[in-house]
């Protein structure tokens, strides 16, 4: 098992390098100029200075290793020197979005924490309400319950996220007046901070929209994949063996049924979790969440390429990683499967 | 005479007295919403309207414009002029007087070193400055004494009020800028994030395009204002939901630039927690005429060039029939509503310069076939005008967006009525205003024989936007196809008057000028035909009082006069 997990390690690195070629020769090949969003009056040798200061003058493999650079040294050199008080990253320049000017990474761990919290929840609620629902769903299949968890979740599947947080937020926001209890915040407020009762009251009321969004998203897919897998099991024979052994039929879903129906659910679970570090695009934006999902989208509109290329290059980065810890949690829920 | 004025120096303050004794942050909270989050709090380098008007709140020029289009001290004494002796008389410098004792939020005292600071930062020639072109011309600016600036240039400027004067060009502490000049401009993200100002709220949290936390500045000049202690500027989603926010949910208290459809405003403002405002500035829908021939059947290099002049939009009564068809007061309602109205004019504002024809508002198509058969062109067989074997068929494009699709439909239902055969494109507005001289669908190329689009100039002079309308700046392939004159318009005649308004001072002589030159383009020649005169829609609560909305500069330039209403 070890000396897999060092394989698929080693093996990860010029994937990754490829990757992050790949992606800056995209954003190099996609039509649009990060001054394209300034207004028509500013004249066009004005532009090209900007351009200059930039450092878009340089020729594109001179950007590229100037970002590998940048990501593999500078940036892990300037934690160091943050978290042990040292001086290695003095005078190297970092990651600079063109749009902010500022280092790409502050921006990024500014928003990690509400991305974090709130796509992050949605997952997990949505979870722990599809587990439930698809494995009622299976053991009582055609049931009243199992028709309307398969209604609900056609709702999830198939209604977009911009449908139902605005017309939550009509709901919840308009019909109800902002004097009654009920009614709920639709702009969230990323600088309250949480010191007492009240601002977890008003954190958790902010959080209530878009989670509820965000969770009836995720639990509409996996409660489906959940069901199905439930269904594929429990007309195997080992089940029937189970049964004619005289075990209770909490042991035999339970145990025996729902540890072999996890590793299909297990598998999506963890291919969505790279999802909550990249954040919910369309949900922050309705919700004014502003995180990372809402950055990525601004800074492909304003072809901010550093911000973007690191953004996606973090993504490529998760997903390698739990595709990894997939195959190893495979490992442990089936013990028939061994990678040495 | 000094009695008299004492008098009424008495009575004004009498009359301020329920003003004066309010207190500096006594009304609270208040909560703004821009759709487009800001990005950096420095507009030295973001060119961005969302950056410059944030930014607004903290950094101040030395004076501004006001609701009117009307220049306004700001920091300083007066507005310097040539009978003031502020200007001189070779129109080659002006003087500046700062308005004495005014400190910066960290309670430091304002000197003219930082204004001369903000000068040497913005002209570094490695620092990439957004601003630069409002130092144009610029030789050298001095600071004789603390209180003193002169801003000398290197040719007459009958337009002195470019360095230090707008939103766009505000004055930066040079004791905290000092070590981010030229390259280092955009590592020093500390000071372009909390940029220290005059303003009226300083900044304590910047999160870029997120939220920016401000809190009322301790310094500010006026003891009673910012009557509110601490501001949320929020910034985020789309103008929509920034609506909804103000006018039914009643989160916020101002929303910025609400372009939404007419009736959906409408149905928001029912909820009657809030009230939209609009005001006008130099936005114009317009559609351009070619004057040069852009067939495809020319080559590649010699289409749409001066080489060969159009066919037929060339006859000036060919071009007066197609604005003589449209119906301007219809387009203004349906495509904007309270954000428009009709105008003939490429210079709709300010006041003081706005020629305000409304020769064309009148549709009349009778007249415009009328012309037409004037000029020679018979309505054939399907009603398409023809002449000398040549059908009166125009290609008309403009960019994607739901109004201008619309207008582009009635506009063509109009000229077919008048016997011109029309067929309508769109591009997407990211190529059409992209500039890329590779493509041959960018406005500048004009590979269309009219198009349709809207465009300003900044501030309240329009000199520089009708300088644009000369030979040299013709768009053509030895310049990459860029230039402003993408109507091709080459006249000795204009270019005279332009030259002469470069050299005229006088505000009433420079207004007959601008408004000559508009004329010359729009109802004498009609060559550009203005459609819609644009306005700004933005919306505040109905407990937010003060709000005075402003094209000509910032809209937050009054936030220290914001105030809640009870």
């Amino acid at each position: 098992m070890l000396t897999f997990a060092i394989r698929r390690i080693l093996t990860a690195i010029p994937t990754l390098i490829f990757i992050s070629l790949v992606l800056f020769l995209v954003l190099e090949a996609a039509p649009g100029d990060p001054l394209a969003d300034m207004p028509l009056t500013i004249p066009p040798e004005v532009r090209e200075k900007i351009r200059l200061a930039m450092g878009l003058g340089e020729p594109w493999y001179v950007r590229y290793v100037l970002w590998l650079n940048n990501f593999f040294v500078t940036e892990p050199l300037y934690w160091f020197d943050r978290t042990f008080d040292t001086a290695f990253a003095e005078g190297r320049q970092r990651i600079l979005s063109y749009q902010t000017r500022s280092p790409v990474f502050d921006t990024i761990a500014e928003r990690l924490p509400q991305t974090l919290l709130v796509v992050g929840s949605g997952m997990l609620i949505g979870i722990l309400i599809a587990l439930p629902i698809g494995v009622i769903s299976a053991y009582r299949q055609y049931s009243w319950f199992d028709q309307l968890g398969t209604f609900i979740s056609m709702i999830g599947f198939s209604i977009p996220t911009f449908v139902t947080g605005v017309v939550l937020i009509v709901i919840f926001a308009v019909w109800i007046p902002n004097s009654s209890p009920f009614w709920l915040p639709t702009i969230f407020d990323t600088s309250l901070k949480v010191t007492d009762w009240d601002s977890f009251v008003t954190q958790i009321r902010q959080m209530i929209l878009p989670v509820t969004v965000l969770a009836l998203y995720y639990a509409a897919q996996i409660s489906r994949y959940m069901r199905s897998a439930m269904l594929d099991n429990l007309g195997q024979d080992y089940v029937r063996t189970a049964r004619a052994k005289g075990m209770t039929e909490s042991v035999v879903v339970l145990i025996h049924v729902l540890r072999n129906s996890m590793i299909p659910v297990v598998t999506v679970i963890t291919l969505l979790i790279p999802g909550v570090f990249t954040g919910a695009i369309i949900t922050e934006t309705i919700f004014k969440v502003n995180g990372i999902g809402q950055q990525l989208l601004l800074s492909l509109q304003g072809n901010d390429a550093p911000m973007v290329l690191t953004i996606t290059f973090i993504f490529a980065v998760l997903i390698v990683t739990f595709n990894l810890i997939a195959d190893v949690l495979y490992g442990l829920l089936d013990p028939r499967i061994r990678y040495d | 005479m000094r009695l008299r004025t004492a008098l009424m120096g008495a009575a004004a303050s009498l009359a301020c007295a329920p003003m004066a004794f309010a207190e500096r942050g006594a009304d609270g909270h208040v909560n703004v919403i821009y759709h487009q989050a800001p990005s950096i709090m420095n507009p030295y380098l973001s060119g961005g309207t969302k950056d410059v008007e944030a930014s607004s709140l903290v950094i101040e020029p030395l004076a501004r414009h006001d609701n009117t289009g009307a220049m306004i001290p700001w920091l300083v004494t007066e507005i310097p002029t040539v009978a003031n002796g502020g200007v001189s008389e070779d129109l080659t410098s002006i003087t500046w007087k700062i308005t004495p004792g005014l400190l910066w939020s960290d309670g430091t005292p304002f000197t003219s070193a930082d204004v001369l600071f903000t000068w040497e930062y913005c002209t570094h020639p490695e620092g990439g400055c957004a601003q630069s072109a409002k130092f144009e011309g610029v030789s050298s600016v001095e600071a004789p004494d603390d209180l003193t600036v002169k801003v000398n240039f290197s040719e007459p400027k009958p337009n002195p009020y470019l360095p230090f004067v707008g939103a766009q060009s505000p004055i930066i502490q040079k004791a905290q800028f000092a070590d981010c000049l030229g390259t280092r401009a955009s590592e020093c993200t500390q000071q372009n994030f909390n940029p220290i100002g005059t303003g009226a709220f300083a900044v304590t949290e910047f999160k870029t395009n997120d939220v920016i936390s401000l809190v009322a500045n301790p310094n500010y000049r006026d003891a009673a204002k910012p009557r509110f202690a601490t501001m949320t500027f929020k910034g985020g989603g789309d103008a929509e939901g920034a609506a909804r926010s103000v006018l039914e949910t009643g989160e916020f208290d101002y929303a910025w630039n609400l372009q939404i459809s007419p009736e959906v405003l409408a149905s928001m403002t029912a909820a009657g927690k809030g009230t939209p405002v609009s005001a006008f500035g130099t936005l114009v829908e317009r559609i351009e005429i070619n004057l040069t021939d852009p067939s495809p059947s020319l080559p590649e290099g010699e289409r749409s060039t001066t080489k060969h002049p159009h066919p037929f939009l060339t006859d000036i009564r060919v071009r007066y029939a197609l604005s003589k068809a449209i119906d301007r007061e219809l387009l203004a309602e349906i495509g904007y509503g309270v954000a428009g109205r009709p105008t003939c004019d490429l210079v709709p504002g300010p006041d003081v310069y706005a020629a305000k024809n409304t020769s064309c508002f009148a549709q009349d198509i009778e007249g415009a076939k009328a012309l037409l058969d004037e000029a020679g062109w018979v309505a054939g067989a399907d009603g398409v005008r023809v002449k000398d074997g040549r059908r009166l068929s125009i290609l008309y494009g403009t960019s994607t967006s739901a109004v201008r699709q619309d207008f582009q439909a009635l506009i063509k239902d109009w000229w077919t009525e008048i016997g011109v055969e029309t067929e309508l494109k769109n591009v997407a507005g990211s190529v059409f205003f992209g500039g890329d001289p590779g493509s041959p669908d960018t406005f500048q190329k004009f590979y269309a024989d009219v198009i349709m689009y809207a465009n300003n100039f900044d501030g309240a002079d329009p000199e520089a936007y009708l300088s644009a309308y000369t030979c040299n700046k013709i768009p053509r392939p030895d310049t990459q196809w860029q230039g402003e004159n993408i109507n091709r318009v080459c006249d000795p005649a204009y270019e005279e008057k332009l030259a002469e308004l470069g050299r005229t001072a006088d505000l009433d002589k420079r207004r007959e000028l601008a408004v000559w030159l508009n004329n010359y383009l729009t109802v004498e020649n009609h060559i550009i035909l203005g459609l819609v005169d644009r306005g700004r829609v933005s919306a505040h609560s109905n407990a937010l009082g003060g709000v005075v909305l402003n094209t000509w500069d910032s809209e937050l330039w009054n936030a220290a006069d914001w105030y809640r209403v009870k």
